[in-house]
């Protein structure tokens, strides 16, 4: 049909590399999915929410105690990491200079690198302890807060220097121009115009913050149940699979997949929602 | 395009080469991968055309894979059930398991009662068992492990009487957790407990109805908590993974299992 030019070629095994990628996509989902059905017979859907507790050797399945924590967990730590990303990022456009905020912007990409696992070592040894001597017994959903806080923190800050870099130039000069201080431009003229941008960053973050296992593992206590305070210990999602999956057997692993399945299904409607965010402030 | 079938092809008979090896593939618990590891590797410095796979997982999953076949060879850190006779188990190490508690705490022992009492949540301060006014952190195992098993079926627990204030995954993450919490109690390995006690990590074992945990008094069998580290195979066991099992229980490696702190069953 066509001539196999050079172009041609090009075009198609583009074409097949993002057909595989998104193929991998796909079959992940199908295979979890398929391997979550058989919780929905047997223990079947309502006994995630309406079971006595997470005893899954026991035929008990409720999820409600670590849906929550989960959530407890993520807000906590998007709520802390937010302003601090955006005040980092502003400080990086419109206040530092130089040497500082070159090393700076080092410091935070630097950050952004750590493995996840070491974030939990140093929360293991050090977090912990310094909790514990509040109130017992130190793993808790407050150092699982504090670790996811610090591991998104500069991803938190990139991703809103991305955004106010795209704030178009003329319109801060336009502010400048009519006789706004830098203070009144940032906060009526550079926030505003980068909401959008800023939002996207804020989801994502979101999205990081339900699946992040290891560090979340490692501090806080992974005991089954509702907090009352933030010096309870409580189990995440994704710390439930880790713990468990290697040893789950029947039931109890088609409910864990279950559980991977809510999540994967959370982080994808977080990554529409900012899709659509993003396309409402293009087309703006 | 012929770049691209050229590297399919050298990709292939890349492959190919790696699996004219012959190849064994061990999984299960997670006390007895890092010994079959070392195990291991002195198995391919003495076998050239052998390769030798070691994965963690836990005693549920060796199970489970060698009667798949997944596994040639399945690692289990307990006797074998009634229900799991199609198997057959060798023991090729013992391991016992202690209380450990953080080396600050000025209790010296604690009665099979105690224990009891305050894994069950009855005794929420170490006062109450002749120790500081201080609460105590029950360290518990996830569900599945063979650790947590054992230790319910020694204190004839149910999972859910256990009140847990940290629950954790394997040795290693139990140690480090009663290392950082003065008030800490939790039950760990005995070999990973002295081992971490000799690298200067701040636990202490405590003794079991009066008889010190020690991987002497697992080996000599007057340890009431402890258990056999087995490898399982399904069937008829010959050739390589026959080979295998025999090193793994000889005097050969004797040293090995020592330096990991478990007591071989070779006298």
């Amino acid at each position: 049909m066509f001539p196999l030019s050079s172009e041609n070629l090009l075009v198609a095994s583009l074409k097949f590399c993002a057909g595989v990628c998104s193929g991998i996509v796909f079959l992940i989902i199908l295979f979890v999915a398929n391997e979550a059905i058989p919780s929905f017979t047997s223990p079947g859907f309502t006994a995630f929410f309406t079971d006595e507790a997470w005893y899954p050797t026991y035929n008990q399945f409720n999820l409600v105690p670590m849906i929550i924590g989960t959530l407890c967990l993520a807000s906590g730590a998007v709520l802390l990491s937010a302003p601090l990303g955006i005040l980092s990022a502003l400080f990086c456009h419109f206040y530092g200079k130089g040497l500082t905020l070159k090393i700076y912007r080092r410091i935070i990409e630097l950050l952004a690198g750590v493995p996840s696992v070491v974030f939990g070592f140093w929360g293991l040894m050090v977090l912990v302890p310094m909790i514990a001597k509040i109130a017992q017994p130190g793993a808790s959903l407050l150092a699982g807060v504090l670790i996811l806080f610090i591991m998104i923190l500069p991803t938190m800050a990139l991703t809103a220097d991305v955004a106010l870099e795209q704030v178009p130039k003329s319109l801060i000069q336009g502010s400048y121009a009519l006789g706004y201080t830098k203070t009144r431009t940032l906060l009526s003229v550079v926030l505003p115009s980068a909401k959008s941008g800023l939002a996207v960053g804020f989801i994502l973050q979101v999205g990081r913050a339900l699946g992040e296992t290891m560090a979340v593992l490692m501090v806080t206590g992974n005991v089954v149940q509702i907090p009352e305070s933030v010096f309870n210990p409580i189990r995440a999602l994704t710390s439930n699979i880790a713990l468990e999956m290697a040893y789950a057997v029947d039931h109890h692993r088609s409910a864990l997949f279950f559980t991977g399945l809510i999540l994967i299904l959370v982080v994808l409607a977080l990554v529409l929602l900012s899709h659509s965010l993003q396309r409402t402030a293009d087309g703006r | 395009m012929l770049k691209l079938l050229a590297l399919v092809g050298f990709t292939l008979s890349l492959s190919q080469f790696s699996f004219s090896a012959e190849k064994l593939v061990l999984t299960g618990s997670s006390t007895v991968a890092p010994l079959l590891g070392e195990i291991a590797k002195r198995f391919e410095k003495s076998h050239n055309d052998v390769r030798v796979d070691v994965q963690t997982g836990g005693s549920s999953r060796g199970i489970a894979d060698t009667r798949q076949g997944v596994a040639d060879i399945g690692m289990v850190s307990r006797a074998l059930k009634p229900s799991e006779k199609d198997l057959t188990a060798f023991t090729v190490a013992m391991d016992g398991i202690g209380m450990i508690v953080h080396s600050s705490n000025p209790i010296e022992k604690l009665t099979q009662e105690q224990i009891l009492n305050i894994y069950k949540g009855k005794v929420k301060s170490w006062k109450n068992v002749g120790g500081p006014d201080k609460s105590v952190t029950v360290v518990n195992k996830a569900e599945g492990r063979s650790t947590l098993e054992l230790f319910l079926k020694h204190f004839q627990l149910k999972p859910y009487e256990i009140k847990a204030s940290v629950i954790i995954g394997d040795n290693e993450q139990g140690i480090k957790t009663v290392a950082g919490n003065p008030n800490a109690i939790g039950y760990v390995s005995i070999g990973a407990a002295e081992f971490s006690i000799s690298q200067g990590v701040n636990i202490k074992l405590l003794p079991l109805n009066g008889i010190v945990s020690s991987t002497e008094n697992v080996r000599n069998g007057r340890f009431p908590l402890s258990r056999p580290l087995n490898l399982v195979a399904k069937g008829e066991v010959s050739g390589l993974k026959k080979q295998f099992i025999e090193f793994a229980k000889s005097s050969e490696v004797s040293d090995l299992v020592r330096d990991q702190y478990f007591v071989s069953v070779e006298q």
